[in-house]
């Protein structure tokens, strides 16, 4: 690749980011105007929340199904499988729960909502709305927004939940650890301010971004079919580069 | 003798032309270039205020432009456009919007909220601005939808209606305010001979007794004729040719001859804009 090529792109990459950055800023200038429209974010936090229900319930399941399963190997080795409890709900609560949930909430909700924003603006849908003096922005893009924020912490919490039955499924029902054990060490080392709630505020951010993401390339999709199409798939892709890069830097500086 | 004495659907009042101090659009300069290609060059346009104005001409020569720059969707290169005073360029997004709420708009691809039923898509401006009783809301959508003919589709989805019903419920939304000014973007697409009587029927109505402006782009020239006190033809980026509708079916100019005869040759052109023909398919001597 030649130089000129690659300055070019990425002087548009950058570019993307400052348009999504004012995008930003526009979202949160229409977002006191959108608590109008407040039963349209209810409906928007039912959409990507609870139809998001499903698939989060079983990747916790197996996720901390997994986990616990590797752990207990591991941790024969050292003698230590009294802590298995322990390890299990610290790696989901501080890590897992929140990257995994988000992963998967971009490619379920973050996607319908590219989507949806884009076929609306594809048959003018959006430009009726401005006709008849209804600001797109707080009344499709805040709602969505703000459903993003208030879903994924929840999402997280019944993915964690989730995640440590799999856990004590697969250690106390199956591997044959004690009961008492596996939640005796977890109850008191996990801490539900430092482990459990850092992992719900990231959470919230890493929601944040994902509808950020999802909605800007919904709004800004050229109104074709292939134009939606690749529109979803830079959502994902976007998404995920984004909520690992922002994890990274959330844990390293706020914890 | 005319033949329109009777025609119900016609006003008695005939102004002919629009009176230039009584504009409730006035267009000045107007130049637009989209894509390098030259929409419109330096027109000027008055639409009378409380007429019916209908804009003619072939299709991609810029009237959905034209009423996009009026509704400040978009903006021109050059020139300057007011309504009802005010100039469009200068407004901020919230007087826009204030504006708009005059304004009914209808769609050239009627763009009803695919969410919504029939009947949220008519109440959707009002539930949006207005804070009224769910008993006057739905009074007001179901007369407008019996207006137009549909009030029995109001729980029926977008997805479930044909072309022509589409318009018509877009036509009912556009209508659900009380608008000001009225613009319809080719309205008389997919309807047929009943509902496009009801339908002429309905915008004179309108116009003659709420003294709505209409700006209204059509092909239906018979449509037009019976409905229209002033028509506008776009054609090459000018407006060719205006008047009466009367006097412009009487083919006194070149143009509107050849428009409303359908002839291919003569000024307004059928082509796009493009190379030449034999020489594109590779006959033309010295081509090869
Ligand atoms: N968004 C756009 N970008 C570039 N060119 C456009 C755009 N919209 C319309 N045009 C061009 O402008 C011309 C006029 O379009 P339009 O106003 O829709 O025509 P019509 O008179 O049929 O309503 C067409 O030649 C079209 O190719
Ligand atoms: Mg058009």
């Amino acid at each position: 690749m030649n130089a000129p090529r690659r300055n070019m792109m990425l002087a548009d990459a950058l570019a993307q980011v400052g348009a999504v950055g004012l995008f930003m800023f526009s979202i949160l200038a229409a977002v006191p105007k959108s608590l109008r429209h407040y039963r349209e974010t209810v409906r928007q936090v039912w959409f990507v929340g609870a139809m998001s229900l499903v698939i989060i319930m079983t990747c916790g399941l197996f996720v901390g199904m997994v986990l616990s399963l590797q752990l207990y190997y591991v941790l024969t080795n050292f003698g230590g499988t009294a802590a298995l409890g322990t390890v299990v709900a610290l790696s989901m609560f501080r890590e897992l729960g929140p990257v995994v949930t988000a992963l998967l909430f971009a490619g379920r909700a973050g996607t319908s909502m590219t989507a949806e924003i884009g076929l609306m603006r594809a048959t003018d849908q959006l430009s009726a709305m401005e006709m008849m003096a209804v600001d797109p922005m707080s009344y499709v893009v805040a709602p969505r927004f703000l459903a993003g924020i208030l879903a994924m912490p929840l999402l997280v919490c019944i993915f964690n939940a989730l995640g440590l039955l799999g856990a004590h499924l697969v250690g106390v029902s199956w591997l044959g650890l004690d009961n008492g054990t596996f939640w005796g060490n977890m109850t008191s080392t996990v801490e539900v301010w430092s482990d459990l709630l850092n992992g719900v505020w990231k959470s919230a951010a890493f929601g944040a971004v994902i509808a950020l993401i999802a909605t800007f390339q919904g709004y800004t999709t050229p109104p074709t079919s292939e134009g939606v199409a690749y529109a979803t798939t830079r959502t994902v892709v976007s998404s995920a580069i984004v909520v690992l890069a922002l994890d990274f830097v959330m844990t390293a500086f706020l914890m | 003798m005319n033949p329109r004495v009777n025609d119900p659907t016609r006003s008695n009042q005939d102004a002919r032309t629009p009176a230039a101090g009584n504009a409730c659009v006035r267009i000045r300069g107007l130049r637009t270039v989209l894509n390098g290609k030259t929409i419109f060059d330096d027109v000027d346009l008055d639409i009378a205020r409380g007429k019916i104005t209908a804009i003619m001409g072939p299709s991609g020569t810029g009237k959905t432009t034209l009423l996009r720059h009026i509704t400040g969707q978009l903006a021109a290169d050059c020139g300057d456009i007011e309504v009802d005073g005010r100039h469009v360029a200068g407004l901020n997004r919230t007087q826009l919007f204030d504006l708009r709420e005059r304004i009914g708009y209808l769609f050239q691809n009627s763009a009803l909220l695919t969410d919504f039923s029939v009947f949220e898509n008519v109440a959707f401006p009002l539930r949006q601005h207005l804070r009224l009783p769910e008993e006057i809301i739905r009074n007001i959508v179901l007369t407008r939808l019996q207006s137009v003919g549909l009030r029995g589709a109001a729980h029926l989805m977008p997805s479930e209606l044909s072309g022509g019903m589409a318009r018509r419920v877009a036509l009912a939304r556009a209508i659900v305010r009380d608008p000001d000014l009225m613009i319809y973007d080719e309205p008389f697409v997919g309807l047929d001979p009943i509902a496009l009587n009801q339908i002429l029927t309905l915008i004179r109505t309108l116009n003659d007794t709420l003294g709505v402006t209409s700006i209204l782009v059509a092909h239906e020239f018979s449509a037009v004729r019976r409905i229209a006190d002033h028509v506008v033809l776009i054609a090459g980026g000018k407006f060719v040719a205006s008047g009466h509708p009367d006097v412009l079916a009487r083919g006194e100019s070149e143009w509107t001859r050849q428009f409303f005869g359908g002839e291919a040759d003569g000024p307004v052109p059928f082509q796009y804009p493009a190379r030449d023909y034999a020489a594109e398919l590779g006959f033309a001597a010295g081509a090869r």
